[in-house]
């Protein structure tokens, strides 16, 4: 038998706080998660860690729905949180949601 | 010219015998094919005289129109410079005209009163633009479209960037006007058809073009009919016969063109529209042939290139001897060479009872195809938006190629028709040999592909030299490349021009070339005017974007941080742990107590784990946490200290020996020189890190000798060098050159960065721009020339006005906050709670 659990969803900010092309981090006690804002406003929430050597893919540069991580260039798409071409390894994604202009992130059940 | 001087005397006396006497009168496209072809043919038959009415040597008159719009300089579009004349023995006359030809006499006399004899004549007198006499038409400010002295008057008027009316929604109408917006001008087409283009394209097509034509901001008026143009001394407007008035600094009429046939007239010759020429190109005078656009063969007249050039190869046969050769008039396909707009129509495609059509519209995609059938074979074919499989429909109209076989998928085009996949490559591979590829120039698939075997070529380049395929308008450029990879296979690289990413097939000069043509300004106006394939460019084109902006319009455009590294975006270098170092500035590496003591406070107050000297004389606090760095900024900046640009593409360092203050063998001062030249190029950015270093003597402790710029003090003065490398690659400088004053120096110096800034390709370091642009061009701009110095040092200090803002005294007084904060912290919540 399965129990739904019903998420609880935090809010951290506004949209306007994330610039276009860019993202920000939410620090938790598990780590920090980057919340990243695209070009056409959709937003996206990964573990700000990249899976190659653990860079701040929050410092990267967001282009279409991936980031660029800063320490070696490796590409993560946002919608998967997989690393592109050639490399291999994954990040964890959050639920994200944009209501009237406020950021609801996922709060992680552990 | 030297050419001229090679004297008609001789020539007569000494090979007078063996060589028949040739003149041209023209020096324009159709006689320097015919030439070509006939030097290829038999070079030793002719003894060469060509009379060119316009002052220069022989060019691309269709390629006028990227003149026009910036996106080629006239030495690009020269088809035989001065050194063909040469080689062939040809002499030539430029900017002298042929008046008179006296055909009994076999001579003919130039506006400078020059008498020439020749034993066979060839007129190619071309035409002249057609002037409408309406009242004010002779006022100055109207001009017409033929020649590069009309490009220039064009680009003359366009820089007071006011308005122009263009007359004429015709090919030459609409380039003129494209390139008129380009140059910044406001622009109307007045057309007097209904559609434009109405002899190339039908009324969908002439629509959708008429929208492209729109969307780039230049207004279309049809059904225009041109009352007068307005105006005291210079054109102010023009009058619709409606009573509309059009505002016009410029008035451009490209309304058609009248062959040049008086001359011939005047000497007898058979004249109709144009001078009368048989199959064999002769006139009515056999000893005289005509070519180009003032021959009138089969009642037609001739104005695209490509039956001119086979009027050309004819004339060639027939004076090398070749008899048989004529010239019949085939179906002509037309481009619009106008960058971003894809046209294509070819053949006959009026409406009529015993003919068919068969359409594609995909009006989301801005594609319209049509081709007219008759008696099962393609007649016309008109195409707009996606033209890739014109050739292969132009060569089934020339062919008269059956089509009922593959009628119901013909408009998808060869890939389709021959059940095999959607692969261009493949397309072109299914093409006969006897394919056209080049219209410009006639030049068939099989003949590429036998040259590019035969002569084991490799690149579009040697195509282009070898077949003249691609070398004219370059529509085809696409067709030949494919050609290329079909037959050579792998070994085929294209890497004339590497693409700056995948996100566009351009390379970084022309990206950086198109900037400043186009007027491009934004990163995504650059994007949509130059066709990105992504939505947004990628982490390697928008940084090179961002700084080709930036350092083309310096106080124009707006740096947009989201497109730089993070390192440039928050002015720290980031480390693998995802904390940041902090350099400050030591102007020539020099320091003090009160600077030494702030630092070492700093690293105190903010538990700066490490401390280090770096290699250009100053010193690196590294680990600093990301949300500490505004609070160490601001206490650096109180003791007067501002950012290293440790982490940018810009001015590093400028390392200095003590010089003549303390070094006994100092013969200037190295370190005064130094702190100069770093306050002076601070804050700069350039392609890749710039460094730099003074030594006081040739014993070089500074090390200048393997900087990107370094100057070594002798007694006279100061050698400066530059190009060195002490990285992935070790290399010594060059020289530059020698100055003897401090100032000159600096002014050369400033020069080079400013050269640099505008040649280097983003991430190119000097020495690598040196390697590719030559060392002795660089000097000649920046050493040799001291105008082009002054200037390049000037628009460097312009930019500077721009770019000397401390960027950590901007971030301690708020900017870009949001970079130094979470934006939420679940921790600190959880904590309150």
């Amino acid at each position: 038998m399965n129990i739904i659990l019903e998420n609880t969803w935090l809010d951290i900010g506004a949209l306007d706080d994330i610039p276009r092309h860019g993202a920000r981090i939410v620090k938790t006690k598990q780590g920090c998660i980057a919340v990243f804002r695209t070009a056409d406003d959709t937003v996206f929430a990964l573990d700000d860690r990249c899976p190659h050597k653990g860079g701040p893919l929050s410092q990267g540069i967001v282009h279409g729905t991936a980031v660029t991580c800063p320490l070696h260039n490796w590409v993560i798409s946002l919608e998967t949180g997989e690393a592109q071409g050639a490399d291999k390894g994954s990040v964890r994604c959050y639920g994200l949601k944009l209501e009237g202009g406020r950021l609801l992130l996922e709060v992680p059940d552990e | 010219m030297s050419a001229r001087k090679k004297s008609k005397n001789t020539a007569l006396t000494a090979e007078a015998p063996a060589r028949q006497r040739l003149v041209v009168i023209g020096n324009g496209m159709a006689p320097g094919r015919a030439l070509e072809k006939l030097f290829e043919r038999n070079p030793e038959a002719y003894t060469v005289t060509v009379f060119n009415a316009e002052p220069r040597v022989n060019y691309d008159r269709i390629m006028l129109s990227p003149v026009l719009s910036g996106e080629k300089t006239f030495d690009q579009i020269v088809i035989h410079g001065d050194g063909w004349y040469v080689k062939h023995g040809i002499t030539l006359y430029k900017g002298s005209s042929v008046t008179q030809i006296d055909r009994a006499a076999k001579t003919v006399t130039s506006a400078r009163g020059l008498t020439v004899p020749y034993d066979k004549l060839l007129i190619a007198t071309g035409s002249q633009p057609i002037i409408i006499p309406v009242p004010g038409h002779a006022l100055a400010g109207v001009l017409s479209y033929r020649d590069l002295d009309d490009v220039q008057a064009m680009l003359l008027a366009a820089k007071s960037r006011g308005t122009a009316v263009v007359i004429g929604g015709g090919l030459l109408g609409l380039e003129a006007a494209v390139g008129l917006k380009a140059q910044g001008m406001d622009v109307t087409v007045v057309h007097l058809a209904p559609t434009l283009m109405e002899r190339q394209l039908d009324v969908p097509a002439g629509s959708l073009l008429k929208e492209a034509i729109e969307a780039r901001g230049i207004r279309v008026i049809t059904r225009a009919n041109t009352k007068a143009i307005l105006g005291e001394k210079k054109a102010e407007a023009v009058l619709l016969e409606d009573g509309t008035r059009l505002p016009a600094d410029l008035v451009v009429m490209a309304v058609g063109i009248r062959p040049n046939a008086q001359l011939a007239k005047d000497a007898g010759i058979t004249v109709n529209r144009g001078i009368v020429v048989d199959e064999t190109m002769r006139t009515s005078d056999p000893d005289i042939f005509a070519v180009g656009e003032c021959a009138e063969s089969h009642s037609q007249v001739f104005g695209l290139v490509a039956p001119l050039y086979e009027m050309a190869g004819v004339i060639a046969a027939q004076l090398a001897g070749y008899t048989g050769a004529t010239f019949k008039p085939s179906a002509v396909a037309t481009k619009l060479k106008v960058t971003g707009i894809n046209l294509f129509s070819a053949g006959d495609f009026a409406d009529g009872k015993d003919r068919e059509e068969i359409v594609l519209r995909d009006a989301a995609r801005g594609i319209y195809k049509r081709l007219v059938l008759k008696d099962d074979k393609i007649i016309g074919a008109v195409m707009y938006g996606d033209v890739a499989d014109g050739a292969w429909f132009f060569d089934m109209i020339k062919k008269g190629s059956p089509v009922s076989e593959m009628r119901d998928t013909l408009i998808f085009g060869p890939s389709f028709a021959g059940g095999t996949p959607l692969d261009p490559t493949a397309a072109v591979a299914a093409l006969p040999d006897e394919a056209e590829i080049c219209g410009c120039n006639g030049v068939c698939k099989g003949k590429i592909t036998c040259t590019i075997t035969s002569l084991s070529l490799t690149s579009l380049d040697d195509v282009r030299s070898h077949t003249k395929a691609s070398a004219s308008c370059g529509s085809c450029t696409g067709l030949v490349e494919k050609l290329l990879k079909v037959t050579l296979g792998d070994a085929y690289n294209p890497s004339a021009v590497q693409p700056m990413c995948p996100c566009t097939d351009l390379g970084h000069d022309d990206v950086r070339r198109l900037i400043v043509a186009k007027t491009l300004k934004t990163i995504p106006g650059l994007m949509q005017a130059l066709e990105w394939s992504s939505s947004c460019g990628c982490a390697k084109c928008r940084p090179a974007l961002n700084y080709y902006l930036l350092s083309t319009w310096p106080g124009e455009y707006k740096d947009d941080g989201q497109s730089r590294f993070i390192n440039e975006r928050v002015h720290a270098n980031i480390q693998k742990d995802g904390t940041y170092s902090v350099v400050p500035r030591m102007w020539g590496g020099m320091t003090s107590a009160r600077e030494l003591r702030a630092i070492a406070d700093v690293v105190e107050k903010f538990n700066i784990p490490a401390v280090k000297c770096t290699g250009g004389q100053r010193i690196d606090m590294l680990g600093v946490k990301k949300e500490d760095l505004p609070a160490v900024w601001a206490d650096l900046n109180a003791a007067g200290m501002v950012s290293g640009a440790a982490y940018a593409k810009g001015l590093r360092t400028v390392k200095t020996c003590v010089g003549s203050d303390w070094c006994r063998f100092g013969t200037q001062d190295s370190t005064g020189l130094g702190i100069k030249l770093e306050k002076y190029l601070w804050g700069s950015w350039t392609p890749a890190k710039l460094k730099l270093a003074v030594s006081g003597c040739p014993r070089n402790c500074a090390e200048a000798t393997c900087k990107d710029i370094g100057v070594v003090c002798v007694d006279s003065g100061y050698d400066i060098h530059f190009g060195g490398a002490a990285g992935l690659d070790i290399k010594g400088t060059e020289v530059l050159g020698h100055v003897s004053t401090e100032a000159e120096a600096i002014e050369v110096i400033a020069a080079l960065t400013q050269l640099y800034r505008e040649q280097g390709r983003y991430l190119e370091r000097i020495y690598k721009w040196m390697k590719r642009v030559g060392r002795d061009t660089i000097r000649s701009h920046v050493i040799d020339d001291v105008e082009r110095r002054r200037a390049l040092c000037e628009r460097f200090e312009y930019s500077q006005k721009f770019a000397q803002i401390d960027p950590w005294a901007e971030r301690v007084a708020g900017k870009d906050s949001h970079e130094f904060r979470p934006i939420a912290d679940t921790t600190k919540a959880e904590a309150a709670e």
